[in-house]
């Protein structure tokens, strides 16, 4: 993109677009890694009014659930959108490899997402909205990955 | 594109991302400690003219060096949590070293979290304080998401064997309410803000509770500990 601006060429739209679909990727991602991040602290912290008056919240985080090998599931959700994040600014910077790290990770955080909306609807039958949000901002970082254009030029 | 014309962008997505994963852990661990610092004071501004009142729920022997005091909440599923899988390994692993007192805090934002504290004290009248307790965290998930919990509790009743026409009398008896009432306002009295909160040997423990962490503040609360 650079290279083509420097050249007086008017800048591929398909690169452009690249850089659009990354840096928005980029930004839901640091939406996410925020929840997680409120998520693992009041895990750690053992606040238990995190949720408010939301009971069904507090069954979804007060469940055996909430932690997978004493870890905080919160907390697995942090390095997920950090690398999410990661990713997509690399991604949208122009290096290649980036993107199917990106791909990767983000396919690996939407099946995740499925299996806690699983035990969310199935077996717990009760929602936490945080989850649910963290839910939201995977399903909207597979539509941005999804939706970025192949770098096919692989120009650099 | 990455660098060839202006070495800075190289870079650049690496300082953004260390600066975001510094930003990350720096906001994480401020938060923490503010909730900490919360859960401390809340805890740790007991005024003790108002906190003192005889226990009504007790468990070990009265004599037991330590005295662990947990102030919760039937639906509370971090109370069922500490109660069921720390506090009564616990015990049987301490023995007769070790007092637990129990103290209603329902919160309000608890749909059936005073209920169930009436159902509880209901069945502490006919002496079964304790078997209800545990019915009533067992089955948490269960009637904690009903519209009526009410009629629940009543076969809790019958289950444990108690009068349950005089269960459901105790239950709506301005008695039973006010003893619940009293328990949560002592609890309010020694700075009790969240469920469960924990005291050993009077002194506020900060959560997160582990079955670890109660392990050392009971150690350390018994005679003759010597501080390492």
């Amino acid at each position: 993109m650079r290279k083509n601006s420097a050249k007086g060429i008017a800048p591929n739209p398909l690169a452009r677009a690249r850089l659009i679909f990354n840096a928005i990727a980029a930004v839901v991602a640091l939406a996410g890694l925020a929840d997680a991040t409120y998520l693992t602290v009041a895990h750690v912290a053992g606040d238990s009014s995190v949720c408010g008056p939301s009971q069904p919240c507090a069954v979804v985080l007060g469940s055996t659930y909430a932690q997978i090998a004493g870890i905080p599931t919160a907390a697995f959700g942090v390095i997920a959108y950090f690398s999410a994040f990661s990713a997509a600014t690399l991604a949208a910077f122009g290096y290649p490899r980036a993107r199917t790290f990106l791909i990767v990770i983000v396919a690996a955080m939407f099946a995740f997402t499925l299996w806690l909306l699983y035990l969310q609807a199935f077996i717990l039958h009760a929602f936490c909205p945080f989850c649910l949000l963290s839910a939201a901002f995977t399903f909207c970082l597979a539509g941005l990955t999804l939706a970025t254009p192949p770098d096919s030029s692989r120009d650099f | 594109m990455v660098g060839r014309n202006f070495p800075m962008k190289r870079y650049l997505p690496f300082i953004i991302i260390a600066v975001v994963g510094m930003l990350t852990i720096g906001s994480g661990a401020m938060l923490y400690h503010a909730k900490l610092r919360a859960a401390l004071k809340g805890g740790a501004t007991a005024n003790s003219a108002k906190s003192e009142m005889p226990p009504q729920h007790v468990r070990g022997a009265s004599k037991a060096p330590v005295t662990l005091e947990e102030f919760a909440d039937f639906q509370c599923p971090a109370c069922a949590k500490t109660m069921m899988e720390m506090i009564r390994p616990l015990e049987k692993n301490y023995g007769s070293r070790l007092r637990v007192i129990f103290w209603h805090f329902p919160l309000p934002n608890h749909k059936h979290g005073r209920d169930a504290a009436l159902a509880a004290e209901a069945a502490s009248l006919q002496g079964r304080f304790w078997e209800m307790h545990d019915l009533l965290y067992q089955n948490q998930l269960v009637w904690s998401q009903a519209n009526d919990a009410r009629p629940m509790f009543n076969d809790y009743a019958r289950e444990l064997h108690l009068d349950v026409e005089r269960f459901r009398k105790d239950f709506g008896s301005a008695q039973v309410a006010a003893q619940v009432d009293r328990q949560r306002e002592h609890g309010v009295a020694r700075g009790v803000e969240n469920t469960p909160t924990i005291f050993i040997n009077k002194q506020p423990i900060a959560p997160p509770f582990s079955p670890e962490r109660l392990h050392e503040a009971i150690d350390a609360a018994m005679p003759g500990h010597k501080s390492s």
